[in-house]
This record gives C-alpha cells, structure tokens and sequence, in this order.
C-alpha cells in the first residue's frame, strides 16, 4: 500500500478502523538468492537496497523475535555524522545523505528531525579537538561550526554555565545531525522491503550453518527448517560473536551493555541533541516530551541486556552538572542494550574467511546513525562481492594489518571506546 | 551486581575495574605474530560461564578472579587472582 495525504484522510474519516498490514509477515522458503540474519535497522534496510538499489529480490530477512526487538529499539535516536578518521567521515556523511532523503525512498514517515547536535567543550584542549574535526568535516563538505561561549548562551540559556569544575566554553554544532524515530525506521524498511517482494520472517532463530563439502556456506539451519541461500549477511548486532562461532569464526569483538534512559514527559525544553564533553553524557528531548539519554557502557561483558546502577548513577550526574533543573524530573524508564564492541571502536563490513558468509557488526554503540549507510554499502558488498568506496577501510583484517580506524585512541580496549 | 571480595567482603560494583577475559595468556617473547594477534584481539565472547580480571580500585586493590555468569550477572566465584593480590592470603 502507498501512504498519501488521500489514504491519510481517508482512514481518518473512516475512524483509522481501516489501516492495513504495513508488511507481510512471510513464512520461509526452501531457498533464497541472499538470507540476512537479523531483523534489526541494519538487516532490514540492507534487504532494501539490495531489492532497490541492485535488483536482488530474492532476499530473506530472518529475526529470532519480532522486527526490531533488539538494539533498534535500544538506542537514543541519535543522527549525525561528524566524524573525524578517512573512512568514517565519508560513511557517516553518505548514512547522512540517506537519512536526509529516507521518507520519500520509503514513503514512510521516520520521523527525522534535523533539530542539530552540538558537542560542547571545557578546556582549551578539547576546543582545539573539536576545531580540527570541525575542519576535518568541512573539508570534506560535511556542514559543522565552532561555536564560541556567547553563541552557546544565545542557542541553550537553560545549561549552567557555572560550573566551577567543568566551565562550558563553547561547543563543535552540526546542523544537519539530530534525531529520527527508531520503530518508524524499521516499519519503513520492513514496509518498503516487503513491497518489492522481500520475506521478513520472525521468530526464527538461527542454529547453525549449512555448509557444502568446500566449507561455503549454503543456507543455514534455523528454528523453523533449513533454508537455503546463495549468500548469507549476518547483522545481528549484540549477538556476532555468538552467530559467528556457529560458523567457526573467533572476531575482534566483545559483548557489553549500554543503558538508555527515558524521563517523563515535559514541555519543550531541549531544542537539539546536546552532548557534555567533560563527562559521557548525552541528551534530547522526544516528541513525545520525554527527556532521552544514556553515558557510558557498564564496561564490562554482558549479554544480560539490563544496566546495574553506578553507570545509572554517573549518566544522572552528568545530566545534573549541566542542566541543574532536571534534577526535579521523574525516570520513567531505562534499558540496556548489548553492544558488539570492537577493538578499535569502528564497524566492521567485509567478507569472513568462510565462503558465502559475510559479516556486518562491530557498530558499538554507533549504530543507529549508521543504519541506512550501513544497509546501503552491506547490500554492495553482497551484490557485487566487494567492498563499496565509502566502506573499503572497514576490513576484518585490519586488527592483523594494523590498519586501524581508532577514532577515540584508546587502543584495543572494547570497553573503552 | 556486587562482588564479595575475599579481603574486603562483599562491596557494590562501583569500587571495582573491569579488567576483561582471564583466559587469555599474554604470549611469550618471541611468539609467533599469530599467538600475539590472537592474545591482543580476538576474543571468545562467552555467552554464559567466564573467568575475569577485576581490580578492587576502591578497596584492598588487590586484583581478583572473579567467576560470572554474562547471561544473568550472577557470581559464582570469587578469588585472588595470581600475583599482587595472591600474596596476601599468607599473610
């Protein structure tokens, strides 16, 4: 079905007692040209392009719960792309680009809003980090502006800018990143992938590989039978690890959990996404009015998919340093999703050593931003058997070749980045 | 998740570090590039039962082996790990 002003009006003038099924709910089939592993942003909007962008059609999206179960309904919605690293400044800026044109490909409403995310700074140092990336990005054409103390004063009145501890001194702004509405990323996917005929299949758990006598990967073996596949794409997020190993496969990865948070709902307070540079802290306000934000990872290995409360703690005293007020607002919910934190803290989308397998993972806790890059340049690599441009340097072998992409150099500590 | 720390008694989380998977041996001098890429990179990510470092920073700062549980964040174990903190159950 296609959404327009006529089908908006007409399901409201019929009581929206009318709307229809927004995908089909498929059942598998003995064979598909390519099976996606889950069912999350990533897998679906990969299944997209691949029916969109390269003609493949024959495509699986298989997810062990319900679309977007996982981490695609874990996260702060955060969109942006002010990357600073050859290879993450180009792929962020290309998922910007998508973001920015997502509601007419899909003709589905996303929700995505361009309200801005500024990156403030506290010492002199920091200042200097952030003009160099500001100039990074601008370089190479991607919006951002350094903004002085006055200017942030001018933006956001409401922040303390008495901290005697961490003074606000300024902030890195790029216009053109802020927020998008994570269920309606994934219907829209899902809505838009059916239509040219892709099977989103649910509840079907992945339990291992099928493999032929050279080792390639030929289908896999799930909770509801063996399908069979041409290529098979593994976007599982929190899970690679796990997925991986059923194909023999140890990865440069480790599982972690990352909580979010969620207040009551207030009136308009937070015009843009405001991240505190002295602390980990970051924030906006949904359209609902409910404040959304999170901080670090717990730091530790987790599949446990709930937070514990010194990270509860020190997220709320990062919100408290720089906006006092919150302080008398009520938490109305928190969660924890699991990250598949890397070595260096980037993505990883490349071929595994297993023939006919090919990984997608290693996102941290960046991955939603990524979500229409990431499906764009993983359909590439699945169509055409090579790496896209804009994602060349994000090779699996790059921990072995010393090609790293460590955008917060901190080494190979996942718990860290 | 608190940790009841042998010297120390049980304690809540925030005083100690995170110091990742105990399995991992760092490689002799002269190992192999494949033993040292092994060592720093890649991992077992275990989904259940693991054995890991963890520093009591904020109390006896003794370095302890601590056996969890990924799946629940339940502890099972909790013992000096070899080393610094090894040498004070003589004492």
């Amino acid at each position: 079905m296609k959404y327009s002003i006529f089908s908006l009006a007409r399901a409201a003038l019929s009581g929206h007692k009318n709307w229809q099924r927004t995908w089909r709910d498929a059942t598998p089939k003995d064979r598909y040209d390519v099976v996606i592993i889950g069912g999350g942003g990533h897998g679906l909007a990969t299944a997209w392009f691949l029916a969109s962008e390269y003609g493949i059609r024959n495509v699986a999206v298989l997810e062990k719960g319900w679309i977007g179960s996982g981490n695609a309904g874990r996260n702060t919605t955060i969109i942006r792309s002010n990357y600073g690293l050859p290879g993450n400044t180009g792929f962020y800026e290309l998922s910007m680009k998508l973001w920015e044109r997502m509601e007419q490909d899909l003709n589905y409403n996303s929700m995505v809003s361009q309200r801005g995310v500024i990156n403030l700074y506290h010492s002199d140092a920091q200042r200097d980090a952030y003009a160099r990336r500001g100039n990074t990005m601008r370089i190479n054409g991607i919006d951002s502006e350094l903004l002085d103390l006055a200017a942030v004063k001018k933006m956001m009145p409401f922040l303390n800018f008495d901290d005697a501890r961490f003074p606000v001194q300024g902030g890195l702004l790029q216009r053109r990143g802020g927020t998008a509405r994570h269920d309606a990323v994934v219907w829209g996917y899902a809505h838009a992938a059916s239509e040219l005929g892709v099977d989103i299949i649910q509840n079907c758990e992945v339990t291992g590989f099928v493999r032929d006598a050279n080792g390639k990967v030929t289908g896999v073996g799930t909770s509801r039978g063996k399908i069979g596949a041409g290529k098979v794409g593994m976007a599982v997020a929190g899970s690679s690890s796990r997925v991986a190993s059923m194909a023999g496969l140890r990865l440069p990865i480790e599982s972690h959990v990352l909580q979010a948070f969620v207040s009551e709902a207030i009136k308009p307070l937070i015009p843009n996404v405001i991240t505190f540079g002295a602390g980990h802290f970051y924030v906006s306000q949904s359209d609902k009015g409910g404040l959304v934000f999170g901080g670090d990872i717990d730091g530790y290995n987790s599949y446990a998919q709930r937070g514990n409360m010194p990270v509860m703690e020190d997220v709320c005293e990062g919100g408290m340093a720089l906006m006092p007020m919150i302080g008398r607002v009520r938490l109305l919910r928190q969660w924890g999703g699991i990250m598949d934190m890397s070595m260096d803290g980037s993505p990883i989308i490349d071929k595994t050593p297993v023939d006919g397998l090919y990984l997608n993972a290693g996102w941290c806790y960046g991955g939603f931003k990524a979500t229409p890059g990431s499906g764009f340049v993983f359909a590439h690599l699945l169509a055409r058997d090579e790496s896209h441009a804009e994602a060349a340097r994000f090779r699996l072998d790059r921990f072995r070749s010393g090609a790293m992409i460590d955008e917060k150099g901190q080494g190979a500590q996942p718990n860290l980045h | 998740m608190r940790i009841t720390c042998p010297f120390c008694g049980e304690r809540e989380l925030g005083e100690f570090t995170y110091l990742g998977d105990a399995k991992p041996v760092r490689p002799v001098a002269g190992a192999s590039e494949d033993e040292v890429f092994d060592y720093v990179y890649l991992r077992d990510n275990v989904a259940g039962v693991m054995s890991e470092n963890w520093y009591h920073g904020g109390g006896c700062r003794a370095w302890l082996k601590v056996t969890r549980n990924t799946l629940t964040h339940e502890i099972s174990a909790v013992e000096p790990a070899a080393g610094a903190g090894a040498a004070k159950v003589g004492a």
